[in-house]
């Protein structure tokens, strides 16, 4: 049961194969045995799990559920979740029980669908492998000596290890589409306004955006589905018609424009990676897709705008965290100064404090034109050069990571290292684009992913090629084998 | 050595919407504290600001009376600085794309007519309190205020007297109120101002340097406080001293200013436009709409005050300083079916005057327009006679009721009937025949004398002008 994809789960609870108390007992099991070495979870909620699935059952039984009704998932720790602790990976929010829920949490309640916990991840979502969280590093279910990925790492490593059918997670600059590529998955970061924010905890707000991680492009644009529209309570969110991403999933792909950025592939790509690719584009091909080559002349300056704007909204999002009305509060603080000061330098970790210096820096009288402007100018570059691709082709591809999983430990000594294996998702976010992430194969047993970018709102563009790529190949439905 | 003040004011008026600028919270003044303080206010993780339209319509209905430009396009910025009843770490403000700027406000000082320029006006949230009594060296913090909608309004350094700044600030004060979006309690906090002073040599064409006074919660401590200033600067100056660039806290109870914070601990707030919010685009439609909402506004109020009702300036003036009062008195001449002017008096001189005594605004007198207008008609059809309307009123506002049913209950109509005024002057003359005699040998100054005698033994009822001409008629023999 646990290898079922979205679509067979929802037709055994419909069929009475399974109740929604047995599955999630199931995964609540699968967790029991394979979550702690994995450290996936931060926090399990099997109690309200249960009520959760009892309430699905009736649903079930009644005639009265939707799609995904009864069928369990994850949500990243940076969701808020009424009643149950909310850390966003962090210490300073280890006592933090939000007291609302997330809209993202709030519509896969309507749905009735069951949180099985809160999945593990960078702190405040800064950190590409997953080793900058409070609550410790995420093992990769391929290697146990490999990352995960992150900042999502938490979500990938217990979809990966089929702890829950599907999970959350959050994109910044490639936190769900680059753990989604190490642990062979099919991760998806929607247009920016698509997924509302309200109720996740910010990193970088003009980047930020909330998507799903599951096994397979289907499973996954089921639960876009549920978690995506317009939010009044999020004014970045975008009021526009719902869509079911569902239906153009097996479309034809013959005739399709595959744009291949000369810049992606170049210097900084593992070469074996780089064949595992073209083998991938040749299936695409064989589908009746044809390859291009074109340009986006502004990427090498991806990573330093993005290493400016990103610092500069987090250390403005993370100035509430003060130990005045929740999260770490120091102990006998002398005065107001001492208790922000103690109360932060106590809560944070290291690199979320270095990503606040650096932004607080470019914030700084003085030096705001130089780099928060200047940014925001290449910014407006970068989006120009995707848009002016997408007049000549349909999608975007790509590499997610120019490496496979690297090991855990390698690059946590060099947050420069560590910046650049986001080199080919942070564009996407800048531009606040959709980008998708699809197994490609593997490289030394490690995955690799395939990125794949299209215009604004283009998901179910996105997702029918993924899926007609899914349908031609076997690499999605891979497990790794401890866990099959 | 001769010295030019130059003041600036930035003004805060609390905007007169029910729920906060990005939450649905409730604004209503003195609820206990942290009762009226959503997940917004409180800025919990995950949570984000949504505008709150009602602020960008009054803003613009602001905007639109002071001729300035509405913006089509505002930002909104995050002004980041630490402090424990600021929420967020940052006050959502607008810092380079207000939006309104440059208007002006044309005020009246000794019969001159001055143009004050406003350089800008922003919306922005304000932050909560920090309550340092009671809590034995703790502080305590109230987030009920935090999240308020405020524009702030800023001047342009036209002002060259305490007195001009009050005027200023008086007649800004009058326009909010006219408009609706401000409830102008000072007490309350609703509307407060900060007043950037200096001084400079008399023909010194670059500005002094300024202190910028805070904590100015009437217009008195505005004016006091802007006046010690000026003299602290022009005495340090005198003596060789220079002016710090600084924030300086007036104090009341010593009246005087003293350093807040000087320049070297002076916040760098590292604006940038809040990522959580559009910008505000502001549509010529929904501007026309506003238009129409905009009424009567106080200098053109004040024109047809004194064209429709021939009123002198001064009283115009006095009579539009207020929507409430403007109001009263139109509803007053119109129930009273008389001269403007004996309207304009009795609102000014006898109205006014009860209300000041017991500290009452208009919209709080015992006595309603409709009342003060039928009383004034009966001056006016001689049923009683200005000095009886006097007591008439007091008994009005003692709430006996309207004027008609006390001059029934006391007897107080005046005596018209030519006959009955007759009697009681052959009677005064009768009595008094030493005056009648001295009168009538040409000592006319007593005919004042008969007058006060004839009303006396009539109980103040006689019509007062038709003693005058009956007197006239009887004394000369």
């Amino acid at each position: 049961m646990h290898n079922k994809s979205l679509t067979e789960l929802s037709i055994a609870l419909r069929q009475r194969q399974i109740s929604s108390v047995e599955l999630t007992s199931l995964f609540l099991d699968r967790i029991t045995r394979y979550g702690a070495p994995l450290n996936c979870f931060i926090t399990v909620t099997p109690e309200m799990a249960l009520n959760q699935a009892r309430e699905a059952d009736k649903r079930l039984q009644a005639g009265d559920a939707g799609p995904l009704t009864g069928i369990p998932l994850a949500h990243k720790d940076i969701f808020c979740t009424k009643g149950v602790k909310t850390s966003s990976g962090s210490k300073m929010l280890d006592n933090f029980i939000a007291p609302y829920d997330a809209t993202v949490v709030e519509k896969s309640q309507a749905a009735f669908m069951v949180m099985l916990g809160k999945a593990n991840m960078d702190e405040f979502a800064m950190g590409s492998s997953n080793e900058t969280s409070y609550y410790g590093p995420v093992k990769n279910p391929w290697d146990l000596q490999a990352v995960p990925g992150g900042s999502s790492g938490g979500s990938a490593a217990a979809v990966a290890a089929r702890l829950t059918p599907i999970a959350t997670g959050t994109d910044t600059g490639g936190s769900i589409r680059q753990p989604a590529a190490l642990c062979n998955l099919t991760g998806l970061k929607p247009t920016y306004g698509l997924v509302s924010r309200y109720g996740m905890i910010a990193f970088a707000s003009s980047l930020d955006q909330g998507g799903p991680i599951g096994h397979s492009a289907e499973d996954v644009a089921h639960l876009l589905n549920i978690i995506a529209g317009f939010d009044p309570r999020d004014s970045t969110s975008i009021d526009r018609p719902k869509e079911d991403y569902t239906l153009q999933l097996n479309q034809d792909i013959t005739g399709l424009k595959i744009g291949l950025p000369t810049e992606y592939f170049g210097e900084g790509l593992d070469a074996e990676v780089g064949k595992v690719l073209e083998q991938a584009l040749k299936e695409l091909e064989k589908a009746g897709a044809s390859l291009h080559d074109i340009h986006l002349p502004h990427t090498p300056l991806a990573v330093p705008v993005y290493y400016i704007i990103a610092p500069a909204e987090c250390s403005s999002n993370l100035s509430r965290f003060d130990g005045v009305r929740f999260g770490h509060r120091c102990e006998n603080p002398k005065d107001m100064i001492d208790l922000f000061k103690r109360s932060r330098g106590e809560g944070f970790g290291a690199e979320v404090k270095r990503r606040i210096m650096i932004g607080t820096y470019a914030l700084s009288a003085g030096y705001y034109d130089a780099y928060y402007l200047k940014a925001q100018q290449i910014r407006r570059l970068i989006t120009q050069d995707f848009k002016q691709a997408f007049h000549q082709v349909d999608v975007i591809m790509g590499p997610t990571s120019p490496t496979p999983a690297f090991n855990l430990g390698e690059k946590t000594d060099d947050p420069l290292k560590m910046y650049l294996s986001d080199i080919y998702t942070l564009s996407v976010n800048l531009a606040g684009l959709p980008g998708l992430s699809i197994p490609a194969g593997f490289v030394k047993q490690r995955p690799v992913g395939l990125q794949l970018i299209g215009n604004y709102f283009s998901e179910a563009k996105l997702l029918n090629v993924a899926h007609q790529f899914q349908q031609r190949t076997v690499w999605h439905s891979a497990i790794p084998k401890a866990y099959q | 050595m001769s010295w030019e003040v130059v003041i600036g004011l930035e003004v805060h008026a609390q905007l007169a919407t029910n729920s906060k600028i990005f939450s649905g919270a409730s604004t209503a003044y003195g609820a206990s504290p942290n009762t009226q303080a959503c997940a917004v206010d409180l800025g919990l993780p995950g949570v984000l600001p949504v505008l709150n339209e009602a602020v960008v319509q009054m803003a613009c209905k602001f905007g639109l009376a002071v001729g300035a430009t509405v913006a089509p396009r505002s930002v909104f910025a995050r002004k980041n600085y630490f402090y424990p009843d600021l929420p967020k770490g940052y006050q959502i403000s607008q810092y380079e794309l207000p939006i309104v700027k440059q208007g002006t406000l044309k005020i009246e000082m000794d019969g001159q007519e001055k143009v004050i320029g406003i350089t800008r006006a922003h919306l922005e949230e304000d932050a909560g309190k920090s309550l340092h009594e009671d809590f034995q060296g703790l502080t305590g913090i109230d987030l009920n205020r935090a999240g308020t909608p405020l524009l702030e309004i800023v001047s342009e350094p036209d002002m060259r007297s305490a007195k001009e700044a009050i005027v200023y600030m008086k007649k800004l004060h009058s326009l909010v109120r006219y408009l609706e979006i401000c409830d102008g309690n000072m007490q309350e906090g609703s509307f407060r101002c900060d007043a950037n002073v200096s001084v400079r040599q008399v023909g010194q064409k670059e500005f002094g340097t300024r202190a910028e006074l805070k904590n100015l919660n009437s217009f008195r401590f505005v004016e006091r406080a802007i006046n010690y200033e000026i003299e602290r600067q022009i005495d340090l100056l005198e003596r060789g001293g220079q002016v710090v660039q600084e924030t300086r806290l007036y104090d009341a109870d010593k009246n005087e200013t003293r350093p807040m914070r000087s320049k070297e601990e002076a916040h760098d707030y590292r604006y940038f436009p809040d990522p959580d919010l559009l910008p505000l685009i502001i549509e010529p439609a929904f501007l026309e709409q506003v238009q129409k909402t905009l009424p009567e506004l106080p200098d053109a109020k004040k024109q047809r005050f004194m064209q429709q009702y021939g009123l002198s300036g001064y009283d115009a003036g006095v009579l539009t300083s207020t929507r409430e009062l403007a109001d009263y008195f139109e509803e007053t001449v119109k129930e009273s079916s008389s001269d403007a002017k004996l309207c304009a008096n009795w609102v000014m001189v006898e109205l006014a005057g009860l209300l000041n005594k017991h500290n009452l605004e208009i919209p709080a007198s015992p006595v309603t327009a409709k009342q003060m207008g039928g009383m004034l008609r009966r001056i006016t059809d001689n049923t009683i006679s200005g000095k009886l309307a006097k007591d008439v009123f007091e008994a009005m506002w003692n709430g006996e009721g309207d004027a008609d049913t006390i001059i029934e209950k006391r007897g107080l109509k005046q005596v018209t009937d030519t006959g009955a005024i007759e009697k009681v002057i052959d009677e005064v003359m009768v009595n008094n025949p030493k005056q009648l005699a001295d009168y009538r040998s040409g000592k006319e100054k007593l005919f004042g004398f008969f007058v006060g005698q004839v009303m006396k033994v009539s109980g103040g009822k006689a019509n007062p002008g038709q003693v005058n001409e009956l007197l006239k008629k009887k004394l000369g023999g």
